[in-house]
């Protein structure tokens, strides 16, 4: 047993019910007992979905407890087969269900032959893998399975596309400021001149799957989610993907080069080089106008706004991908110094050392978020980049905080277009960063000027009293009020009371004054 | 297809696939009532990770709450539960030294056959703090029903009644008696206890509500010349209320037909089955009861009840006539429509988790009453409904609004059908008279917000074109009364 106050990251059945949720027409049946399906209310309340979550939990109670489930999950998928008609349906159990051992698969088996949606149960082990590991081997198993499914089509082949072309791996729901990204990404390749074939899984038919191979390339824009499938796609279909994650100024141009590099030799292995690219020429001078006139990072970190940020202090903390990156544009772009770099995604450890190895003091890959606490209260940093767990830890100690990675609130669903990714993207990250702070002018203004009024505000009213006393009991009850109504509760209770003609306020007067004024 | 009926309740179980919170749920709010607790959930990720992100309950600076989280060692039984549980509560005695260990058990415990009850009494014993332990999992209960397992297992802890008090003479107690009792009431009583002895036997109220509604309810009751000897829950877990036959005990919220069989059986206390005090009507009711209950004659009570509906006029104005469908989700479901049909709307269907016809015998026939007086149909009672099928029948109804759980309120909304979180009444203040207006506030924020975004329909957003064009669908086009 572990003692635990908070996690960074959820169960594994939830990273599989992202995968299935962000694919259209993709139904998931969880095999739970009653309350274990709130990731219905996560996706509907985060996410602000018009549909309903697609997913159905067939419940396991006592009875189910006692004799097995028999027909309900079977049951549950033909039902469902019958009511939505989707492509998919997806079965999987939680951590608590799986513990019951029923053979999940036979009854996948069983329906499937009858059921015209196709049938797949989620192959992960709940108490091995985390909900990122577990999105990302449910997104490939799906992607294999399609795959394996066109093959058997004598009709089906591979053809490359004309124009160079890439898939987008790893976008889906609930992911961090994920559909900003995926419109960023859209906006650079359209810019360079590459098609998009397609995007997955997030708003991707599982009919789509079969077109994947005919991209050249796979862009692979999170470490967390993905990979496995580029992988997969790499070594069955030979497809290569990108390594370098495209945020900041300077990972994006080194990722556009990236992707170039891999264009040019399919370029050359599928068409003899027959095919309009842009040159290298052509690429690093889209690099150098977007670096330095488009993305306004750069020159902000130039700027006199942020001489007062120079070795500032930071902590780093979030998952694998979003943390080191912080990292290297803190370290490298800004000349913040970041003290500590963390992350949560244990199973990245290595990848996370080797990128931010030379950016920060010192590393921390652990998922005790007491740990997290205890570093940042002994390093003292001026400021936290992290997920919202840090923004708490810094609310207690009083420190500015920048959320950059899940878990998240549904303060990282804004509506306006906020990407991490790409050259918009390193606008947004600079806004955050000086924002956090303490702000860098401000800052040295009131150092300067010796700060603005400082008395600090005793009473409220600017008014005298009025007369009319509060009994012990009466102004017990008002402590009890929340701070940012007590002033309009005491103020229609006195109205009430002087109307009133009474003099002490007890509990009961407060009553009776608001049931009269509905205060 | 009609969901109603003229002459009586139908009940009716659906037995589909619905969706309520998880009953650990009660964590989030039994933590802040008992002060001075702890709650420790044995459970897996999925139950933390519920309480952490669906419900939005995170403490840091001083958490009263935590998981014991199983690992696959746990689940294997390579590891010993009582030295685990051991390691575990010494760290928390360690850190927080609460008065009490609330030991919440999930459905994985009960899977798995974890013996709290058998571990508890001896850790008890070894680390010096009593420990409760409540199975609030899923196979066996929805969401407000977790609170119920909580306060049954209480009520064990609760303190045997020493004496016979006697009520009818207080002369006639021994010198004894009264030095044996004095210390306790003492202590066992709640804030408000200016009532001197009181003249009827001890009456406890049972279900967690704020310090706030406990005073509101003490001294609604305390007009009456009705003292209250204690709550369960109580705001320490020191303050519980001494049990016995000869006490009289009432409960405050529907779910807890648990509490009040563990409160006969195992206490042999005397139930008073009333309607619960939802709403002016209820509220008097409630009242009522327990007056009836000590051959005490109300005092004032009806002309307290309709100055409370008096003062809901403006609110009222704007939900008569109305219609109302209960998807299912806190067991308030009752008591509430029975508050909105007394307001003048129309119930299509009370979609309830669970229903105790036994606990809820009076609530049940208050809802018939209430009914019959307001002249208008019996809504259909529907017990574990299937979400699916609701919706059908909500788009078929097309009520003005729908009160349902947080996964379907948006998909909902955006199909033209107003909503209102069912959860909010479980955490608002709802209880008593003077909160009867905190309900109808709930209620009509919607019916309010369609009514200020009236002019512009779902189809154009901007208003840039004749206000007349507003789509069939759009929510504030009141849809036909049955």
């Amino acid at each position: 047993m572990k003692l635990c106050y908070w996690m960074y990251s959820g169960p594994a059945h939830i990273g599989t019910l992202r995968v299935a949720s962000s694919f259209k027409n993709v139904h998931a049946i969880m095999h739970a007992p009653l309350g274990d399906d709130y990731f219905n209310v996560l996706r509907s309340m985060l996410e602000r979905e018009r549909d309903f979550t697609p997913m159905t939990a067939s419940i396991v109670d006592r009875h189910v407890l006692a004799r097995g489930s028999q027909e309900k999950v079977v049951d549950n998928i033909t039902r469902k087969d019958t009511e939505d008609v989707p492509d998919l349906i997806l079965v999987t159990p939680t951590c608590t269900s799986s513990i019951l051992q029923e053979d999940l698969q036979n009854f996948v088996n069983r329906a499937f032959l009858d059921s015209k949606a196709d049938v797949l149960l989620a192959d992960v082990n709940h108490y091995r893998v985390t909900e990122l590991q577990a999105a990302d081997r449910t997104f490939e198993q799906v992607v294999h399975f399609y795959l394996d499914k066109a093959k058997k089509n004598p009709a089906w082949q591979v053809a490359k596309t004309t124009r160079p072309s890439v898939n987008i791996l790893g976008m889906f729901t609930l992911g961090f400021h994920n559909q900003h990204d995926t419109r960023e990404l859209r906006r650079l390749f359209k810019e360079l001149g590459v098609d998009v074939n397609v995007v997955l899984p997030e708003g991707g038919s599982v009919h789509d799957i079969q077109q994947v191979p005919n991209a050249w390339l796979n862009i692979v824009p999170y470490r967390e989610i993905g990979l496995m499938t580029a992988r997969y796609l790499e070594e069955e279909w030979g497809m290569p993907y990108t390594t370098t994650i495209p945020m900041g100024l300077v990972d994006t141009a080194q990722f556009i080069r990236e992707v170039f590099a891999h264009l040019r030799t399919c370029s050359r292995d599928y068409f003899n080089e027959d095919v309009q690219l842009k040159t290298p020429e052509e690429v690093e001078d889209y690099i150098d106008n977007q670096t330095r006139f488009v993305s306004q990072a750069g020159w902000f970190s130039r700027s006199i706004d942020c001489q007062n940020l120079t070795g500032k202090k930071v902590v780093v903390f979030g998952d694998a991908t979003h943390a080191a990156s912080m990292t290297k544009i803190l370290s490298r772009e800004m000349g913040i110094r970041v003290s500590c770099a963390g992350t949560y995604c244990k199973n990245e450890s290595d990848w996370f050392r080797e990128q931010v190895h030379g950016y920060c003091d010192e590393i921390l890959i652990t998922d005790d978020h007491t740990q997290v606490g205890d570093l940042i209260a002994r390093i003292e940093p001026a400021a936290i980049f992290g997920t919202q767990m840090e923004r708490h830890i810094g609310k207690r100690l009083e420190i500015p905080c920048g959320v950059i990675s899940a878990p998240v609130h549904i303060q990282n669903f804004p509506l306006g277009f906020r990407p991490f990714l790409g050259y918009e993207g390193t606008n947004q990250i600079a806004d955050l960063v000086y924002n956090s702070f303490t702000l860098g002018m401000e800052d040295h203004l009131l150092e300067i000027f010796g700060g603005h009024d400082t008395k600090e505000v005793i009473e409220k009213s600017l008014s005298t009293t009025n007369g009319v006393q509060w009994a012990p009991d009466g102004l017990a009850e008002l402590q009890k009020v929340p701070g940012f109504v007590r002033g309009k509760i005491k103020r229609n209770t006195e109205k009430f009371a002087k109307e009133q003609g009474i003099q002490n306020i007890t509990i009961e007067v407060m009553y009776a004054a608001k049931e009269s004024v509905g205060a | 297809m009609t969901t109603q009926t003229k002459d009586a309740l139908v009940l009716e179980c659906e037995t589909g696939n619905y969706h309520t919170f998880c009953p650990i749920s009660c964590v989030s709010w039994l933590y802040q009532k008992i002060e001075d607790s702890f709650f420790l959930v044995i459970g897996t990720k999925t139950c933390g990770y519920f309480l952490q992100n669906a419900l939005g309950v995170m403490i840091f600076a001083e958490p009263r709450y935590a998981m014991a989280e199983l690992e696959e060692a746990d689940i294997s039984a390579q590891l010993n539960d009582y030295k685990e549980l051991k390691r575990l509560c010494l760290q928390i005695k360690k850190d927080r030294n609460p008065s009490v260990i609330f030991w919440i058990g999930t459905c994985t415990t009960e899977i798995i056959k974890t013996d709290l009850e058998g571990i508890a009494p001896r850790l008890e014993a070894e680390i010096g703090i009593p420990i409760v332990v409540a199975r609030a999992n899923g196979l066996d209960y929805a969401f407000t029903q977790g609170e119920d397992t909580v306060l049954a297992a209480l009520v064990q802890s609760c303190p045997n009644l020493q004496t016979t008090p006697t009520v009818e003479d207080p002369a006639q107690a021994t010198f004894v008696q009264q030095l044996l009792q004095w210390p306790l009431a003492n202590t066992g009583a709640p804030a408000a206890t200016t009532v001197p002895q009181a003249k009827h036997p001890p009456l406890v109220l049972f279900g967690s509500v704020p310090s706030t509604v406990v005073n509101q309810l003490t001294v609604e009751l305390n007009k009456q010349g009705i003292h209250i000897s204690g709550w369960i829950p109580a705001r320490r877990y020191s303050e519980l209320p001494e049990l016995g036959p000869e006490v009289y005990v009432c409960g405050v919220h529907p779910y807890l037909s648990r509490t009040a069989t563990a409160l006969m059986r195992r206490k042999e206390c005397k139930l008073i089955n009333a309607p619960f005090p939802i709403g002016p009507d209820g509220t008097r009711a409630w009242i009522e009861k327990i007056c009836q209950t000590f051959d005490i004659e109300p005092q004032g009570l009806a002309e307290r009840e309709s100055a409370i509906w008096e003062k809901l006029e403006d609110y009222l104005e704007l939900v008569r006539g109305k219609s109302v469908f209960f998807m299912g989700d806190n067991v308030l479901e009752v008591s509430l429509a029975r508050f909105l049909i007394r307001c003048g709307m129309i119930v299509y269907e009370i979609g309830i988790p669970y229903i105790d016809k036994r606990f809820q015998a009076s609530e049940l026939q208050l809802l018939e009453q209430t009914c019959r007086e307001m002249n208008v149909m019996m809504p259909r009672i529907v017990e574990k409904p299937d979400n699916y099928h609701q919706i059908q029948r909500i788009r078929e109804l097309m009520p003005d609004l729908a009160i349902t759980g947080m996964a379907h309120a948006n998909p909902l909304e955006a199909r033209g059908i107003s909503t209102k979180w069912s959860v909010e009444f479980t955490f608002a203040q709802i209880h008593g008279f003077t909160n009867a207006r905190d309900i109808l506030e709930l209620v009509t924020r919607p019916l309010r917000r369609n009514s200020s975004l009236s002019e512009l329909g779902w189809t154009t957003f901007v208003k840039d074109v004749s206000p007349k064009t507003i789509d069939v669908q759009s929510t504030n086009v009141t849809s036909p009364i049955a």
